[in-house]
């Protein structure tokens, strides 16, 4: 049987490879983010702009937005399961966080449109 | 059968061990990684923007708040990263028995404390 990351239905694995497989991305931006404030010694707009203007840099930007909004949706989800009870209660929240979630990977899509 | 069990669901009575501790903290920073999202990505949309914006970040990024907020989110995701990376390795099956449990999520707090400390002097 050939489910998991494949389905469009959610399952405990594919929620599991997700979250890993997109922290291993996020990890990636971070270590790069760091290292760049720390290597380059003096940060100017245009120095600044520039780093967000290569077409690798602008790749690199959203994939890790959108593994920032499907971490959130599990990682979320997985939270809000443990301490909000109430069905209609959690199903507004949860709808509030994963439009918030997918807001952050459209900034960022027109943001590095516009570079 | 004991009588006496210790009926106790006092939280402040209980000690938590090590590995329920850095538990609570991953989900805590996580939750505040999502808040802190906003000011993030507000702050690397309008510096990436325009010349304009990138003098207002860094005028917000010098102000006491705009500290306070840099360092409290590389502060928990320093820790989200941390704890994620013991994770990862728990489900090789690497420190699953109690005192490697133990020892490493002794060792990810330290070495969280050390380096918010190290970040916090470097940006205050």
């Amino acid at each position: 049987m050939v489910t998991g990351q494949a389905s469009l239905k959610r399952n405990g694995v594919q929620d599991y490879v997700t979250t890993r497989a997109t922290a291993l991305i996020m990890t990636a931006f971070s270590l790069f983010m760091g290292w760049y404030f720390i290597a380059t010694p003096d940060i100017t707009y245009a120095v600044w702009n520039e780093l967000f203007s290569g077409l690798a840099m602008k790749v690199f930007t959203f994939i890790t937005l959108v593994s920032i909004m499907f971490h959130i949706r599990i990682g979320m989800w997985q939270v809000l399961t443990d301490y909000v009870k109430a069905p209609g209660l959690r199903a507004f929240i949860q709808f509030i966080i994963n439009l918030t979630a997918s807001v952050y990977v459209v900034v960022g899509l027109f943001v590095l449109w516009g570079v | 059968m004991k009588k006496q069990r210790p009926v106790n669901l006092q939280l402040n009575t209980i000690s938590f061990p090590p590995a329920a501790i850095t538990s609570i903290l991953h989900r805590i920073t996580g939750v505040a990684l999502f808040f802190a999202m906003m000011f993030v990505i507000w702050a690397w949309a309008m510096s990436v923007s325009s010349p304009e914006g990138f003098a207002l970040v860094q005028e917000q990024m010098a102000g006491p708040l705009g500290k306070f907020v840099a360092i409290g989110t590389i502060s928990a995701l320093t820790y989200h990263v941390l704890g994620g990376v013991r994770h990862m390795i728990m489900d090789m099956g690497y420190w699953e028995e109690l005192e490697s449990g133990d020892i490493s999520a002794k060792a990810i707090i330290a070495a969280w404390i050390i380096l918010t400390i190290l970040v916090g002097v470097v940006l205050w």
